[in-house]
């Protein structure tokens, strides 16, 4: 095996353009997820035209509540590009200058006033389906967080007034003459006044008007609370069942530095052996010169060890840009072999299969690009049935396995790190034997 | 003197195709045997299974060299070389799988032998086609086989390059190597070979020298080998007819 090795890396060094690829591309994905992660806008960018007039004010009972207050916190939930007209802003819309533009028109302050009627803003954006369904969720989030913030001043004011209502005082505003008592003060007012009072129809009706104000007074009290629960019915308090959290960058980076590693070392094994093939000199080596077994070990380990150090100066070069704990580099060491193994076993089979590494390379391709997104399929995104088909196709091929492992070692994250090495070493042994099947098919 | 190689009795089945029934034939110390026949006869099936790279359905090949692990050489049609790999990488790679104790001396010998010192250095993919068959043919040398064998040696290559090669062959028979080849070239067996094994259908037909196969398909000495085996094939299939 020694010599089919030193024969492989030998050629390996030939192929200037394979190396510069090996060089090159665990540099260019670390950089671009490094500058992708720290340097993504966490807001989007969204221009905002605000037609209403200066000053302009919604008005809840005796309190006024400034619409620029309803800007604000919408520009607080984006990047604000504030432009002067629909027309500026449907043109930066439409040169991707923006994401989209809200535009937040000058009636919106009476018809919030009115009571009868909900305020209305547009929301002008463009793009492929894949971007119209970003800007709808982006600009939904940010509305939706707007609206509670705005929510939450209409409650304010209206909880002033209804103390106003309960305390009493100057309700000119709500078109009320002079100083009006407080509807807290009319029952012990009013059961003074019963006191003095004889047994009689009289009495009775002022009772019933005291126990009327009680009433009113209590609940009026509790109607602040009513309205904090109508302004934000639900609060959400979030439980995580399984592992640790896996911080989405870090995740990102688990899965790319998993899709490079598989496709290169799937792409070397298989190319590797396909190779052979090709050159001719397969028959030549497996007539005892070099057992099946050592042929394909050697090709699997190559491509292993290659894919593997691609991954780790990856996983180096990412560090730089995003926290990652080198404490656990023994566990990153340990997914990585036992991934670029199972992978390199997974590579041999095919390249056994095929007869020229052109072949090759386009099998594996073809084979291992759609288990990248099987393997991202979250439970709940389809069926329960499909997702059922899909872990099960993800379950016989390493990709997952080595992701979870990957994730576990790098993250922390469940499942642990123990199990899905036991399965990529189950899958190792599996691809082995169908490669070593596959070579069969030379007698 | 007793046989360097003996193929006893091989037949070889591909499903319900048989393409090798029961041949047998010894090969002694040096001789040059040309194995021709027209196309599907089994000549290719016939050498695969001499050289290890298929197996028998039936029967066995012996070689009697009296020496363990020693095995025949090979060049197969299409050069089985690393085209990244310089001639002498070549060489040095199969010497060490081989086993051979001091691989970089028969690196030196086989590149003496064939005439490649001066493109020792140069990658396999860069020479022509009959530097390439010549680096094919020493690969099956280097690990100095008792019996050479040669798929259809001179195919692919010109007229001057044939000569070459056919030149090369003839001096490792002389210097008693055996050497057993397929051709499609019946002019170049004629030639070169002093046995000629004729298979036809997966059968011997004819096991002889050339003169004799020219006496049996009708020429003199001087006469041309491949009208001779084409008289001679087709009256084997006359006399196959008659019999039915």
């Amino acid at each position: 095996m020694r010599w089919m090795l030193r024969k492989d890396l030998l050629i390996l060094g030939r192929s200037r353009l394979l190396i510069a690829l090996l060089i090159l591309y665990p540099v260019a994905i670390a950089l671009l997820i490094g500058f992708a992660i720290s340097r993504s806008p966490s807001q989007p960018r969204v221009a905002i035209v605000d037609e209403t007039p200066p000053g302009e004010t919604v008005r809840v009972g005796s309190q006024r509540v400034s619409v620029s207050q309803y800007a604000e916190a919408l520009f607080s939930q984006v990047q604000p590009v504030k432009v002067p007209t629909r027309e500026d802003a449907v043109a930066r819309v439409k040169s991707g200058d923006v994401l989209a533009a809200v535009v937040i028109p000058p009636d919106i302050s009476a018809k919030i006033s009115s009571g009868t009627e909900q305020g209305e803003l547009e929301v002008i954006y463009n793009g492929n389906a894949l971007e119209q369904s970003l800007v709808q969720s982006e600009i939904g989030s940010a509305l939706a967080q707007a609206n509670l913030g705005f929510s939450a001043q209409i409650q304010h004011a209206a909880a002033q007034a209804i103390d106003l209502l309960l305390r009493g005082g100057d309700l000119g505003l709500l078109g009320a003459p002079g100083r009006l008592i407080g509807l807290r003060e009319i029952p012990p007012l009013l059961h003074r006044v019963i006191a003095n009072q004889r047994p009689g129809p009289e009495r009775v009706k002022l009772e019933r008007i005291s126990s009327f104000a009680e009433f009113a007074a209590q609940n009026l009290d509790v109607s602040k609370d009513v309205l904090s629960t109508v302004g934000q019915p639900i609060r959400v308090h979030s439980t995580l069942l399984r592992g640790r959290r896996t911080p989405l960058d870090t995740f990102a980076v688990v899965v790319a530095v998993s899709v490079s590693l598989m496709f290169l070392c799937v792409l070397l094994a298989a190319g590797g052996l396909a190779l052979e093939r090709e050159e001719h000199a397969l028959a030549r080596l497996l007539r005892g010169l070099v057992s099946r077994e050592a042929l394909l070990a050697e090709k699997a380990l190559l491509a292993a060890g290659c894919s593997f150090a691609v991954a780790f100066a990856m996983l180096a070069g990412v560090s730089a840009f995003v926290a990652l704990d080198w404490g656990r580099a023994g566990l990153w060491v340990l997914a990585l072999a036992f991934g670029s193994v199972a992978f390199g076993a997974l590579g041999v089979a095919i390249g056994a299969l095929a007869r020229e590494v052109r072949a090759a390379s386009l099998l594996a391709f073809l084979l291992t690009l759609p288990l990248v997104f099987l393997a991202l399929v979250p439970a709940g995104a389809v069926s329960g049935g499909f997702y059922d088909v899909i872990s099960a196709v993800s379950f016989v091929f390493p990709f997952k396995a080595a992701l979870q492992a990957l994730d576990a070692a790098v993250n922390g994250a469940a499942p642990s790190i123990g199990a899905s090495l036991v399965h990529l070493a189950g899958l190792t042994l599996v691809f082995g034997a169908l490669a070593r099947v596959g070579l069969r098919r030379l007698d | 003197m007793s046989p360097v190689l003996s193929v006893r009795a091989v037949s070889k089945r591909y499903g319900e195709l048989e393409a090798l029934k029961n041949v047998s034939f010894d090969v002694d110390a040096g001789g040059l045997v040309a194995i021709i026949g027209p196309n599907g006869a089994g000549k290719t099936t016939l050498l695969s299974i001499i050289v290890g790279t298929q197996t028998p359905s039936a029967g066995s090949i012996e070689l009697n060299v009296g020496e363990v692990g020693s095995r025949v050489g090979w060049a197969p049609q299409s050069p089985a070389l690393y085209s990244k790999l310089s001639v002498a990488e070549n060489l040095e790679l199969f010497a060490h799988l081989e086993g051979l104790p001091d691989a970089r001396a028969a690196v030196e010998r086989m590149l003496d032998q064939t005439g490649l010192r001066e493109r020792a250095s140069e990658r396999v993919g860069r020479l022509s086609g009959g530097n390439r068959q010549r680096v094919n043919v020493a690969l099956g040398l280097i690990g100095d086989p008792p019996v050479l064998a040669l798929d259809e040696p001179s195919a692919a290559l010109d007229p001057a390059q044939r000569d070459r090669l056919w030149s090369f062959i003839a001096g490792l028979a002389e210097a008693g190597r055996t050497v057993v080849f397929s051709t499609h070239n019946v002019a170049e067996a004629q030639r070169n070979a002093d046995r000629v094994i004729v298979l036809a259908e997966g059968e011997i037909v004819f096991d002889g020298t050339p003169s004799s196969l020219l006496a049996k398909g009708g020429e003199d000495d001087a006469g041309d080998l491949e009208r001779a085996l084409v008289s001679f094939l087709a009256q084997l299939s006359d006399s196959d007819a008659l019999s039915r």
